[in-house]
C-alpha cells in the first residue's frame, strides 16, 4: 500500500522539490520533512518526499548482503 | 536489461537472493514457518520476483489486509459514484481504486457512461485541478494507510491555505497496528511471524510494533520492498523463531527509523482523528481508522455533502475476509478462478493489483 | 486556405477539393494517388498478396519521437512486415475535428509522407470526413495496407518447438511512456522518445538470410510484449520462459515505471518486434539486427521449453512467475 521510490534531490526551493530518478525528474513536496538539501536522496510516495534515504545505513545493508553472498559462495565451493 | 538504477537494483542482486533463498531453507524446520506480510505492496512485490516455490515447504507466506483498496467497504465506492453523478463533482483518484467493485458497479464502470473520474498519482494533483477549475466541485478519494494519510493531509492543508472552496476529500483512511492485533489474537490464523510493511513504518516508526511483539510473542521485522529486502526479511523473522524471541527488528534501516517521521506524524494529528472503522471482509476495529478533524471539515466530502459513507458485511459467497486474515489462501476460496477472475472481480482480494488473489492469479501459484 | 478545419471540407464541395488539391496533394505527390480518381490503381502485383488494416487515435498527436501520422504509416508497415510482407500501398483515412487547426493536419502529412519515403511504400488512395466539434479527438487515421510476400514466408506458429529462441528486437516501453509524458498530467518529465520506426528494413531481408529459421513474428503494440507472447503462445501451444535479466528496458523508461508503478512487460511498443527462431541461428540472428539501427538492442529474452502452454518468467531473484494477460490498461498506482 505504499509504492515509494528512492531520488535524488536535484533542486530545492518553496517546500517543494525537484527529485531524479534514473533520469527522470518530478517536483515533489518535501512539507513532510525538515530540511532537505540538493544532493540527498528521499523516498518518494504519491508525490511526497516521506523520508530521507541514509546512504550509510544503505551501504551498510549492502555491505552485509556481500558478506552473506561470499560466504554462501565459500559453502559452494 | 538495464541494471543502474541506485537503490533499487542494488537490492535485486541475484547472486544474494541466492544466498538468502540457501539461508532460509536452511534456519527452516520440519514444518512451513507461518509468516504474514501485512502489506500489499509486500505481496505483490513477493508474487512478482517469483519467490514463493523457492521457499515452499519452507515458509508459508500469508497476504493479511494491508492493501487499502482490499479493505475499502463498497459503501465508499457506491458513496463516490453517488457524488459524481448526484453532485456533478469531478472525482480524483488513484488507479488503484478504479476497478474495485461497489454494490453493482465501479469507477472505471461509471467513467464509461459520463461519470467524470481523473486518475491521479499525487493528491496534491487534484488540489491543483480543484484551483484550476474553480465552477468544478472536486472529490479526491482519499484511500490509504499510514503511508499516504500524511500526503492526504497535506493536500488538504495545501487547499486550505489556497482558501479553495470546491476542494473536499472522501477519505477512507486506515491504521495498521491495531488490525495486526485483531489478526495476532485470533487463533484460527496462527501468525508465526510479521513482515512489516515499509512504508507505514517509515512514518510511524518500527516501535509501533513493539506492543504486538511483546503481547503476543511474535516476531516482528520491518522489510523493504526489493526481493532482497523481502528475502533479509523473512530470514530474520526465522532466525528469531529458531532463537525463540520476539522482537521488533528493522532490515529496512536506510530509511525507516524506531521513532518514525515526526513531522509526518504531526500531520496526521493535526488533519485527522482516530475512529472506529469497518474494514471489507474483517468487520469494524476500534481505534482503526483516521477521520478527518472538525477543523477542516469543510474539506470532509461526508460532512460536506452530508453523505456519510455506509459500512455493512456482506454476506455473501466472497471469503476475502478470510484470505485477508490469512485464514485461507486464494485458492481455497470457491470462487477463486472461477466466479471471481481479474477480469469480472467478485471481492476486493481480486481487483485490487495489490490483492492477494490478483497476485496468485497473475503471478501463478508456482 | 483556412487556418482551420471547417466542417464543409468534408462536405464533397468546392472546399473539399480545394483541401485536397492545395494541402494534401502538397505532402502525397505520386502517381497512384495523383490523378485523385476513386481508386488508386496498383497495376499488376506480383506474389502473394498480404491485406492489414488499423486505426490510430493516439492522444496528444504529436509526441517526442513521433506523432499520429508517423504512427499511421508505420504501424501499417509494421502489420505487413511481422507477416514477411514488404508493404505496397497504403490508404490513409482522415477524419478530423471541426476546429483542427490546418498547421495540424498538415504536420501529421508531412510525418506521414516521410514516414512512407523511408518504408519505401505509396499512399496509394485516402479519404477526408469532418465530424462537428466535440464529436472526435482532433485527428483520427484509418489505414488499409497491402503487401507482397517476401520468399514465400508465412508466420508458422505451429513450428514453434522447445528449444526455440524468443528475441526482441530492442527496449520496452518507450512508445507507450513517451505518450504518457506528452498527455502532461502526471508531471513527470523524462528524456523517453516514442520508437515509432517502419521496421521492414530490419526483419524482411532475415528472411531469406536465414531459411526455415524464423517461425513466427509478432508487433508488441497495445499491451506490450506482456500480452503479444502470450497471444504468441496460445497461438503456437507453447511454453515460453523469459529471463527478465535479459529484458532490455532505457532506464528512464525504469525510471517511470518504477515511479508509476508500472510493469515494462505491458507497455506498447512502435518500433520493435518479437521473433521465435530456431535455437541454433539464434545468436546470428540477433547479430543481424543489431547491424540495423532499429536493432542495436536485439536480445535474445528466453526459449520455448517443453510442456504445457503460457508464459512463465525466470526472475532476477531466482524464481518463476507467470506472465499472464493484464485485464486492461495500466494505470499509476500507489499500492
Amino acid at each position: 500500500m505504499c509504492l515509494g521510490v528512492p531520488a535524488k534531490i536535484l533542486e530545492t526551493g518553496g517546500g517543494a522539490a525537484v527529485i531524479e530518478l534514473g533520469g527522470v525528474r518530478r517536483e515533489i513536496s518535501v512539507m513532510l520533512l525538515d530540511d532537505v538539501s540538493v544532493g540527498e536522496w528521499v523516498i518518494v510516495h504519491a508525490g511526497f518526499a516521506i523520508e530521507k534515504l541514509s546512504e550509510g545505513e544503505a551501504e551498510q545493508t549492502l555491505a552485509l548482503f556481500r558478506e552473506i553472498a561470499e560466504a554462501e559462495g565459500s559453502r559452494d565451493s | 536489461m538495464n541494471r543502474n538504477i541506485k537503490y533499487i537494483d542494488d537490492f535485486r542482486d541475484p547472486a544474494t537472493a541466492r544466498a538468502l533463498v540457501a539461508r532460509i531453507r536452511r534456519d527452516a524446520g520440519d514444518a512451513p514457518v507461518r509468516l504474514m506480510e501485512v502489506c500489499g505492496t509486500h505481496t505483490v512485490a513477493i508474487a512478482r520476483c517469483g519467490i514463493r516455490p523457492l521457499l515452499s515447504g519452507a515458509v508459508t507466506m500469508l497476504s493479511g489486509p494491508g492493501c487499502p483498496v482490499c479493505v475499502t467497504p463498497d459503501g465508499y465506492i457506491d458513496a463516490a459514484i453517488a457524488l459524481g453523478r448526484e453532485r456533478g463533482a469531478l472525482l480524483a483518484s488513484f488507479g488503484d481504486m478504479l476497478r474495485v467493485p461497489g454494490k453493482s458497479s465501479s469507477l472505471e464502470k461509471e467513467k464509461g457512461t459520463g461519470l467524470e473520474v481523473r486518475v491521479v498519482y499525487s493528491p496534491l494533483d487534484a488540489v491543483a485541478l480543484a484551483a484550476g477549475l474553480p465552477d468544478r466541485e472536486v472529490v479526491f478519494l482519499g484511500v490509504g494507510f499510514e503511508t499516504t494519510a500524511p500526503a492526504i493531509g497535506g493536500a488538504i492543508r495545501t487547499a486550505a491555505s489556497l482558501c479553495l472552496k470546491n476542494f473536499s476529500v472522501l477519505a477512507s483512511v486506515r491504521t495498521i497496528p491495531e488490525a495486526m492485533g485483531v489478526l495476532a489474537s485470533d487463533p484460527e490464523v496462527r501468525i508465526e511471524g510479521f513482515l512489516c510493511p515499509a512504508h507505514v513504518s517509515v512514518v510511524i516508526g518500527t516501535d509501533a510494533y513493539r506492543p504486538v511483539a511483546q503481547r503476543y510473542g511474535i516476531p516482528c521485522v520491518v522489510a523493504g520492498f526489493e526481493p532482497l529486502d523481502i528475502l533479509m526479511g523473512i530470514s530474520m523473522l526465522l532466525r528469531q523463531k529458531k532463537e525463540g524471541v520476539a522482537r521488533v527488528e528493522n532490515e529496512y534501516s536506510r530509511v525507516a527509523t524506531s521513532a518514525g517521521n515526526r513531522r509526518a506524524q504531526d500531520m496526521i494529528r493535526d488533519v485527522f482523528v482516530p475512529c472506529d472503522t469497518g474494514w471489507r471482509g474483517i468487520g469494524v476495529i476500534p481505534g482503526s481508522g483516521l477521520r478527518i478533524a472538525d477543523r477542516y471539515a469543510p474539506f470532509d466530502a461526508e460532512r460536506k455533502f452530508g453523505a456519510p459513507v455506509v459500512f455493512a458485511r456482506e454476506g455473501t459467497a466472497c471469503r476475502c475476509g478470510d484470505v485477508l486474515k490469512g485464514k485461507i489462501l486464494p485458492v481455497d476460496c470457491p470462487l477463486f478462478g472461477k466466479a471471481c477472475v481479474p477480469e469480472e472481480p467478485y471481492g476486493p482480494c481480486m481487483v485490487s493489483s495489490e490483492g492477494s488473489c490478483a497476485a496468485y492469479y497473475k503471478y501463478g501459484d508456482l | 486556405m483556412h487556418d482551420k478545419i471547417l466542417l464543409s471540407h468534408g462536405e464533397g464541395g468546392k472546399r473539399t477539393r480545394d483541401l485536397i488539391a492545395k494541402v494534401i496533394a502538397r505532402y502525397f505527390d505520386n502517381p497512384v494517388l495523383s490523378p485523385f480518381f476513386d481508386a488508386g490503381l496498383l497495376g499488376r502485383i506480383e506474389g502473394e498478396i498480404a491485406f492489414t488494416t488499423d486505426g490510430y487515435v493516439v492522444t496528444p498527436p504529436f509526441f517526442p519521437g513521433g506523432d499520429i501520422g508517423r504512427l499511421a504509416v508505420c504501424g501499417t508497415v509494421n502489420d505487413l512486415a511481422v507477416c514477411g510482407a514488404r508493404a505496397v500501398a497504403i490508404s490513409c483515412g482522415l477524419i478530423l475535428e471541426e476546429g483542427l487547426p490546418m498547421a495540424t493536419l498538415e504536420r501529421a502529412l508531412a510525418a506521414m509522407r516521410d514516414a512512407a519515403k523511408e518504408a519505401g511504400v505509396t499512399v496509394a488512395c485516402g479519404d477526408t470526413k469532418v465530424v462537428e466539434r466535440g464529436k472526435g479527438d482532433g485527428i483520427f487515421v484509418t489505414t488499409a495496407g497491402v503487401g507482397v510476400s517476401v520468399d514465400g514466408w508465412r508466420p508458422a506458429p505451429s513450428e514453434i518447438r522447445p528449444g526455440d529462441r524468443i528475441l526482441l528486437t530492442g527496449t520496452m516501453g518507450d512508445h507507450q511512456v513517451a505518450v504518457l509524458i506528452a498527455r502532461q498530467n502526471l508531471a513527470i518529465e523524462a528524456p523517453v522518445r516514442s520508437d515509432v520506426a517502419p521496421l521492414s528494413g530490419l526483419l524482411l531481408p532475415l528472411l531469406p538470410r536465414f531459411p526455415g529459421k524464423v517461425r513466427f513474428m509478432r508487433d508488441p503494440t497495445r499491451g506490450g510484449v506482456g500480452v503479444t507472447l502470450n497471444e504468441m503462445a496460445s497461438a503456437a501451444n507453447a511454453r515460453f520462459m523469459l529471463e527478465e535479466a535479459r529484458l532490455p528496458v532505457r532506464e528512464s523508461v525504469r525510471g517511470v515505471c518504477e515511479i508509476l508503478g508500472f510493469d515494462p512487460l505491458y507497455l506498447a511498443n512502435e518500433g520493435k518486434a518479437v521473433l521465435v527462431v530456431a535455437g541454433d541461428a539464434a545468436e546470428a540472428i540477433v547479430a543481424a539486427l543489431r547491424e540495423h539501427p532499429y536493432g542495436r538492442e536485439a536480445a535474445i529474452i528466453g526459449e520455448v521449453r517443453e510442456g504445457g502452454s503460457g508464459v512463465r518468467m525466470r526472475t532476477l531473484a531466482g524464481g518463476v512467475r507467470a506472465v499472464d494477460y493484464p485485464v486492461g490498461d495500466q494505470l499509476p498506482r500507489i499500492c
